[in-house]
C-alpha cells in the first residue's frame, strides 16, 4: 500500500503514460526490441545517476562524472591504441581504478578542507577535460584504431541484451545490496539524512562523504570505458555536459538535493523517463534540441514538487491541534 | 565580580586603521600577485607592452567580470547562479529573433537586458517565494535556458547584426579604450558603492552572514535575494549584448562554461563562496589577474582548453591553500 | 514592592543545600545505599565554555533498577552533563566511575560501548530510515558476507519493541511516525545497546496523557531488568510518579541529592530555585502608564490559542511556562515571524497589522530572541554593524552609509548598557555571551521602540552580566518602555516582574500578580499540577 503512494509508484506511473502517449504515435516503440535498445542507450545514465544519487544523499554533489567518464575513457582507448593486445579484464580493471582515484580526489578536497562540493567538482571538472587534452593533444583515437575486442566487449550480445546492459542491471544490483544491506549504505543515508545525529552515532561524515565520491567516480570510469567502446570513438568533449543530465535523472528520481532521501529503484526510474524521452523525440517528429530544454524543466518541476513533498510538519504544542491532524 | 562600577567606559570605534588593514588584505595581496603577472608577461613577448594588446587583453575578462559584479553580491549574500552563461544564450538567441522580425539597435539592447531580467526574476522566484536552493534551481535553468536557444536556433546561427550594434563590443570610446571596457569600469564604481557605501550593501553582507538573524533585525531577506537574482540576470544580459556585438552572430553554445569563470573570478577576489564576506575591488583585481594570464598564455599559444585547467586549479587551489595553510599550522 | 516579598517563604542558601565543601555532599550520596554501590557515578565534575562555567563540581550516582531524577532550571547543567555521559563534551575536571573503576568517554560511540545511551528531547533518529534499521543503525546483525542479516534484524527489532508493548510495522520509514512512536524507536534503540545506563532526557515533553503512562511502563520494565535509570523531566506529577531518587542542580552546582521518598514537592521546588546569595534584583518604584499594547484571541493552528493581554507603559510583564509551552513562538509571531491564524494586536490603540519583523519595528516592537547565536547576533560581523542593523535608516542618508554617525549610535547604546569590548569593530561572536546579549539589547533599543520583547534574557550567561540586564531592564521601564520578559527562571520572573502570565501547552493558564505570585503558584500552573483537577 505504502508503494502506491510512493516516489516509484508516480514515477512508474508516469513512464507507462508516457510509452503509452509515444505509442499512440508511433506503435513500434514499445516493440520489446525497441524498448531493449532504449534501455540500452540509457545504460550509461543509469549507472552514472546511481553514482550520483549516493554523493547526493551524503548533501553533496558530483558535477565532474561527465569529465571523469571523458577522461577515463581516453585513457582506456589511448591504452588500447598502445597495447591492443590487453585483456579487457584489465582494461576494466584501471577504468574502475583511475575513475575511483579521480573521484578520490574530489572526496579528499571535500573531506580534509572542508570546501565545498559544488567548487570543487566544478574546478576538476575543467581539470579533468583540459588533462585529455593534454593526454590527446587534442586528437581524437578512432574506431579503426581501436581493437576488435575492445569495442566489441559493449556491444556483445548475451540472452538477448548488450553486455553493456548486463552491466546496468549488475551495478543496479550490487547498489542495491550496498545501499539496503550494509552497514556502509545505511550510514551514507544516516550521514545526509541527519548529520548531528550521525556524530552521536560515531559515524564519519567526511569519511563517508569521500566514500560516496569514490563510489560516483568509480562508476563514471566504468562508463568512461563502455562509452568509448559502444561509440568507438574518443575524444576531448565526449559527453560534454552529461553531468546534467545524471543530475537532473536523480532529482527526478525523487533524490533531494538536501541529502538523506533517496533509493536505487528512484534514481533507475529517474534516468529511465530521460532515456525514454530523449528516444521517443525523433520518432514523434520533435526535433532532438528540445532534449536540454525538456531535462532543464524537468529538474525544476521534480524539485518543486521534492520540496513539496518534503515539507516537514512543525513542532506542535497544541494537544487539540495534534489530535486533529 | 566588579559590577558595582557602573560608570560606562568608552570603547574605541576601531583599533587598526582602515590602511592598515588594506595593507594586510586578500586584495592587496592579489594586486601584488597582478603585478608579477604583468611583468612576467612583459618579458614571456615582446608584443605584450603595447597600448593596443593591453586593449585586446581586456576583452579576456570584460564581460565575465560585468557578471561577476553581480554574482559576487549574490555569493555573499549566500547564494548562487550557475545559469548565468545560458542566460547569455537565452539573450543572444532573443537578440537574433528580434533582428529577425526587423528590430534596430536600440530594441536589441532592450530585448538582450530584458531578457537577462526574465530569467533572473525566473531563478529568483524560484528560489526565494517556493524555498528552492539556488544551486539545484540554477543547474536546471542552466539546462533550460541554453536548451530554449538549441529549441529556436538548432545547429543555426544569427547572423547580421546591424552596423551601429558591434559599437558595444568592437568600439572604442577614446584611443584604445573600448565601449566595453568603459561599462567594466563604471559597474565596478557602481557595485562597489552598492555593497560597500549603502544601507542594501550592508543588508546583503548581514544576510549572508545569518540570513535567520538578519530577518529578525527587520531586514527583508527574500526581497533582498529577488533584487540579487534580478541583477545578476540583468547583469548577463548586458553581457550578452556586448559578446553577441563582439563575435557578430549567435549560435545557442555561446558563452559555454562562462559560468565557471565568473565563479573563479569572484572566489579569487577573495569572496567566500558559503557567503558573508567579500569585496569589489578584490573582484576587480581578479578580473585583471584572469584577463592578464589568459592573455599571457594565449601569446605562449597554449590553447584555450589548457587555460581552463589553470582556471580550474585556481579556483581549488584559491580555496584550499588558505584552509592547508590553516590545517598546517595548528598541527 | 518586589524585593524579596516573596522570597520571605524560602530559606536563603540553608546550609543543608548548599554545603561549603564537598564534605556533606559526599556523605549523602553515599549513605541512603545501604551496601548498594552506583553503576556510575561521577564526582566533581567541571565543565568550562569562554565566559561559563557550566558546571561547577558537580557529582550524580545512578543505582541499577532505579530511576534517578535530575531536577534543576535551565542553565542548571543538565544538558551539559548528559552530553558529558553520553561522549559528546569532555569535562575539565572530575572523574567518571563505572563500576567502581575510572573511565573515560572521549567519542559517542566510547560512551555507547560502555554501555551508556541516551533517550533525548529532540530524537536524534533518521527520518528516512525504516524503525528497524534506526533502531540498529551502527550495530546491526551480520550474517554472509558481512551483509546485514535484514531477516534477523526484524525479527529482533520486533522482538524489542513487543517487549516493550509497542506493536509498530518494522519496516515502516520513521518519518511516517508520530512523535511518540519515535520515542518508543529511540527507547528501542536504547535496549537494542544492551545498555547498562538509560538517559532519559526530558522524555514526556511532547507526549499525550496516555502515551506518558505508557512510557511510564516502559520504566519500570527497564528497572525490572536492572538498568540505572536517568530521568530528566521538569514536571514534578511524573518525578514523584517514576523516580526512586533525586539529585538537584542549580546555576551549574551540586545542590542536594537523595530518595525520592524522603522529600516531598514543596522542599523539591524550593531547592530548584533557591536564589544564589548574590544575585539581587533591582529595587524599583514603579511607575505604570496608559496602555500601549492591546493583543486579542492572537491564535496560530498548532502552537498557541487565544492568547490577550495588555501592557502599559512602564511595565514588565513575565511570560512563564516550561519549555515547549508556545511562549517563543507566540512572541515571533507578534513580530511577524510567523504568521497568526487570528488574533489582533493593538499599539497605543491603533491596529497595526505586523506581517514582518521590519512591520514590528515599524510599530515599536522589538523582539531581543532566546537563540542569541542564530536569531539575536550576526556574530560574524562586527559590534558596530550589529547595532545599527535595524537602524540603519537612521545612519543614513538617501541610502548611503554615513560611518560617522553609525558609530555614534553604536557607541551611545553600548555605553549605556556598560558593554565590554576591545572595539566597536570586533565581531560579536569573539564576546562573553552576556556582552554578546548586551549588543543584541543595545541593537534593539536604538530602534527607539515602545515595547520591547525578551526572551530568556540572561540564559547562559554569567552572574554579572545577568545582574546588569537585570538593572538595565528596571532603567528601562523606569523611564517608561513597556517590557515583556520570557523566562523559565522563577528567580527571574518573580524578581523583576511587575505581572505574570503562565502558559502552558499552547494557551494562557493563568494571570497572577501581587499575593498570588509565589514558586508554587508558578510551578502548579505551569507544570499543571491538579489544584483546579483539569491535569492535562
Amino acid at each position: 500500500m505504502s508503494f502506491l503512494k510512493s516516489r516509484e509508484a508516480i514515477l512508474t506511473g508516469a513512464i507507462v503514460a508516457l510509452l503509452a502517449l509515444v505509442a499512440t504515435r508511433y506503435g513500434a516503440f514499445i516493440r520489446p526490441a525497441n524498448l531493449a535498445a532504449v534501455f540500452n542507450d540509457t545504460s550509461p545514465l543509469i549507472i552514472l545517476a546511481l553514482g550520483q544519487m549516493v554523493v547526493i544523499l551524503t548533501r553533496c554533489i558530483d558535477l565532474s562524472v561527465a569529465a571523469n567518464l571523458a577522461l577515463t575513457g581516453m585513457v582506456c582507448a589511448m591504452l588500447n591504441v598502445a597495447m591492443p593486445g590487453l585483456p579487457i579484464g584489465v582494461i576494466l580493471v584501471v577504468a574502475l581504478a583511475l575513475g575511483a582515484a579521480l573521484g578520490a580526489i574530489n572526496g579528499l578536497l571535500v573531506w580534509k578542507l572542508d570546501i565545498p562540493p559544488i567548487v570543487v567538482t566544478l574546478g576538476t571538472m575543467t581539470i579533468f577535460r583540459g588533462v585529455i587534452f593534454l593526454l590527446s593533444d587534442g586528437q581524437w583515437v578512432n574506431s579503426h584504431e581501436m581493437s576488435a575486442s575492445f569495442t566489441g566487449f559493449a556491444r556483445h550480445v548475451i540472452l538477448g541484451l548488450p553486455v553493456l546492459s548486463w552491466i546496468a542491471i549488475l551495478v543496479a544490483l550490487v547498489m542495491l545490496v550496498v545501499m539496503t544491506r550494509t552497514p556502509m549504505g545505511r550510514a551514507l543515508y544516516a550521514v545526509g539524512g541527519n548529520p548531528h545525529a550521525a556524530v552521536y552515532t560515531g559515524i564519519n561524515v567526511g569519511r563517508s562523504q569521500f566514500i560516496a565520491f569514490v563510489i560516483s567516480g568509480m562508476l563514471a570510469g566504468l562508463c568512461g570505458y563502455l562509452w568509448i567502446a559502444r561509440y568507438a570513438v574518443a575524444y576531448v568533449d565526449i559527453a560534454g555536459g552529461f553531468e546534467l543530465d545524471v543530475v537532473a535523472a536523480c532529482v527526478i528520481g525523487g533524490i533531494s538535493i538536501a541529502g538523506g532521501i533517496g533509493t536505487v529503484g528512484g534514481a533507475i526510474l529517474g534516468a529511465l523517463f530521460l532515456g525514454i524521452i530523449k528516444n521517443a523525440l525523433p520518432v514523434v517528429d520533435i526535433s532532438p534540441f528540445w532534449q536540454l530544454a525538456i531535462s532543464g524543466a524537468a529538474i525544476i518541476i521534480a524539485v518543486l514538487f521534492n520540496a513539496r513533498a518534503d515539507r516537514t510538519k512543525g513542532r506542535v504544542i497544541l494537544k487539540s491541534a495534534e489530535v486533529t491532524q | 565580580m566588579s559590577m558595582a562600577d557602573h560608570r560606562p567606559r568608552s570603547i574605541p570605534d576601531q583599533l587598526t586603521t582602515p590602511l592598515a588593514r588594506a595593507l594586510k588584505s586578500w586584495e592587496s595581496l592579489l594586486l601584488v600577485v597582478a603585478i608579477g603577472i604583468f611583468i612576467l608577461n612583459s618579458f614571456a613577448s615582446p608584443y605584450f607592452l603595447n597600448a593596443w594588446s593591453l586593449s585586446d587583453a581586456t576583452f579576456n575578462f570584460t564581460e565575465k567580470a560585468m557578471i561577476a559584479f553581480a554574482m559576487a553580491l549574490l555569493i555573499v549574500a549566500g547564494e548562487i547562479d550557475l545559469s548565468v552563461a545560458s542566460i547569455i544564450a537565452l539573450a543572444s538567441t532573443a537578440m537574433g529573433v528580434a533582428l529577425q522580425l526587423g528590430a534596430g539597435t536600440p530594441v536589441l539592447v532592450l530585448v538582450g537586458l530584458g531578457t537577462g531580467l526574465l530569467c533572473g526574476a525566473f531563478n529568483g522566484v524560484l528560489v526565494t517565494r517556493f524555498g528552492l536552493p539556488s544551486i539545484v534551481v540554477t543547474i536546471g535553468t542552466m539546462s533550460l535556458f541554453r536548451g530554449i536557444s538549441y529549441i529556436i536556433l538548432g545547429d543555426g546561427a544569427f547572423r547580421g547584426y546591424p552596423a551601429d550594434f558591434a559599437w558595444f563590443g568592437q568600439g572604442y570610446v577614446f584611443w584604445v579604450i573600448s565601449v566595453e571596457f568603459v561599462i567594466f569600469a563604471l559597474l565596478a564604481v557602481v557595485y562597489g558603492v552598492v555593497l560597500h557605501k549603502t544601507n542594501f550593501g550592508r543588508a546583503v553582507y548581514a544576510v549572508g552572514n545569518n540570513a535567520t538573524a538578519a530577518l529578525f533585525s527587520g531586514i527583508r531577506v527574500g526581497r533582498v535575494k529577488m533584487i540579487l537574482f534580478l541583477l545578476t540576470g540583468l547583469m548577463s544580459g548586458l553581457a550578452a549584448i556586448c559578446l553577441t556585438s563582439r563575435l557578430g552572430s549567435t549560435r545557442p553554445s555561446i558563452g559555454t562554461g562562462m559560468e565557471l569563470e565568473v565563479v573563479t573570478m569572484v572566489v579569487l577576489g577573495g569572496v567566500n563562496i558559503l557567503g558573508g564576506s567579500g569585496s569589489i575591488p578584490g573582484v576587480v583585481i581578479a578580473a585583471f589577474v584572469m584577463g592578464l594570464v589568459t592573455f599571457g598564455l594565449g601569446l605562449l599559444n597554449v590553447p584555450g582548453i589548457v587555460m581552463s585547467i589553470f582556471i580550474g586549479l585556481l579556483l581549488i587551489g584559491v580555496i584550499a591553500l588558505p584552509r592547508l595553510w590553516a590545517k598546517l599550522r595548528r598541527a | 514592592m518586589k524585593d524579596g516579598a516573596h522570597w520571605g517563604a524560602i530559606p536563603r542558601a540553608v546550609p543543608f543545600f548548599r554545603p561549603a565543601g564537598g564534605g556533606i555532599m559526599q556523605a549523602m550520596t553515599n549513605s541512603p545505599a545501604s551496601g548498594e554501590t552506583p553503576v556510575l557515578a561521577l564526582d566533581q565534575i567541571v565543565k568550562e565554555f569562554p565566559g561559563v562555567r557550566a558546571l561547577d563540581g558537580v557529582q550524580l550516582a545512578l543505582y541499577p533498577g532505579e530511576v534517578t531524577a535530575l531536577i534543576g532550571e535551565n542553565g542548571a547543567g543538565k544538558s551539559t552533563i548528559v552530553k558529558i555521559l553520553t561522549g559528546i563534551y569532555q569535562p575539565d575536571g572530575g572523574d567518571i566511575r563505572l563500576d567502581g573503576a575510572p573511565v573515560r568517554f572521549p567519542t559517542a560511540q566510547a560512551a555507547a560501548d560502555a554501555g551508556v545511551t541516551a533517550i533525548h528531547q529532540e530524537t536524534v533518529l533518521f527520518d528516512e530510515l525504516s524503525v528497524a534499521e534506526n533502531i540498529f543503525l551502527g550495530h546491526a546483525p551480520k550474517g554472509k558476507f558481512g551483509l546485514i542479516d535484514t531477516a534477523r534484524m526484524k525479527r529482533e527489532a520486533r522482538a524489542i519493541l513487543d517487549g516493550i508493548g509497542a506493536s509498530m510495522d518494522v519496516d515502516v520509514r520513521l518519518r511516517d511516525l508520530g512523535i511518540a512512536s519515535k520515542h518508543l524507536v529511540a527507547i528501542s534503540r536504547a535496549l537494542s545497546i544492551e545498555a547498562r545506563v538509560v538517559i532519559m532526557d526530558e522524555p514526556t515533553a511532547a507526549l499525550s496523557q496516555k502515551e506518558i503512562e505508557e512510557l511510564y511502563e516502559l520504566v519500570d520494565q527497564l528497572k525490572a531488568q536492572g538498568k540505572a535509570i536517568l530521568f530528566i523531566s521538569h514536571k514534578f506529577d511524573e518525578i514523584f510518579r517514576i523516580a526512586d531518587r533525586y539529585t538537584v542542580f542549580r546555576d551549574g552546582q551540586f545542590v542536594a541529592a537523595g530518595k525520592m521518598a524522603e522529600i516531598d514537592e514543596a522542599q523539591l521546588v524550593q531547592m530548584m530555585v533557591g536564589r544564589a546569595v548574590d544575585q539581587i534584583f533591582p529595587k524599583r518604584a514603579a511607575r505604570i502608564g496608559d496602555e500601549v499594547l492591546k493583543v486579542v484571541g492572537y491564535s496560530h493552528p498548532t502552537e498557541f490559542e487565544d492568547i490577550n493581554f495588555s501592557l502599559k507603559r512602564g511595565e514588565i510583564l513575565g511570560f512563564y511556562g516550561l519549555v515547549g509551552a508556545g511562549r517563543s513562538e507566540f512572541m515571533q509571531s507578534l513580530i511577524g515571524i510567523t504568521k497568526p491564524s487570528k488574533g489582533v494586536a493593538r499599539v497605543a490603540g491603533d491596529i497595526r497589522v505586523i506581517r514582518s519583523p521590519a512591520d514590528a519595528i515599524d510599530a515599536g516592537i522589538v523582539y531581543v530572541p532566546e537563540d542569541r547565536g542564530k536569531q539575536g547576533a550576526i556574530t560574524t560581523m562586527p559590534i558596530f554593524q550589529n547595532v545599527t542593523l535595524p537602524s540603519l535608516g537612521k545612519t543614513s542618508k538617501n541610502g548611503f552609509i554615513r560611518l560617522a554617525e553609525e558609530f555614534a549610535l553604536a557607541r551611545e547604546y553600548t555605553q549605556r548598557l556598560d558593554l565590554r569590548a576591545a572595539s566597536l569593530d570586533t565581531p560579536v561572536g569573539s564576546l562573553s555571551g552576556g556582552n554578546q546579549q548586551k549588543v543584541v539589547i543595545a541593537k534593539w533599543l536604538a530602534t527607539q521602540p515602545k515595547v520591547i520583547i525578551l526572551d530568556e534574557p540572561t540564559k547562559g550567561i554569567d552572574i554579572g552580566s545577568k545582574a546588569a540586564v537585570h538593572d538595565f531592564m528596571s532603567e528601562l521601564a523606569g523611564q517608561g518602555l513597556s517590557v515583556i520578559m520570557v523566562s523559565s527562571e522563577i528567580p527571574e520572573i518573580l524578581g523583576m516582574s511587575d505581572r505574570v502570565i503562565v502558559m502552558r501547552e499552547g494557551r494562557m493558564v493563568a494571570e497572577l500578580a501581587g499575593d498570588d505570585l509565589t514558586p508554587e503558584t508558578l510551578v502548579r500552573h505551569a507544570a499543571g499540577i491538579g489544584s483546579k483537577g483539569e491535569a492535562a
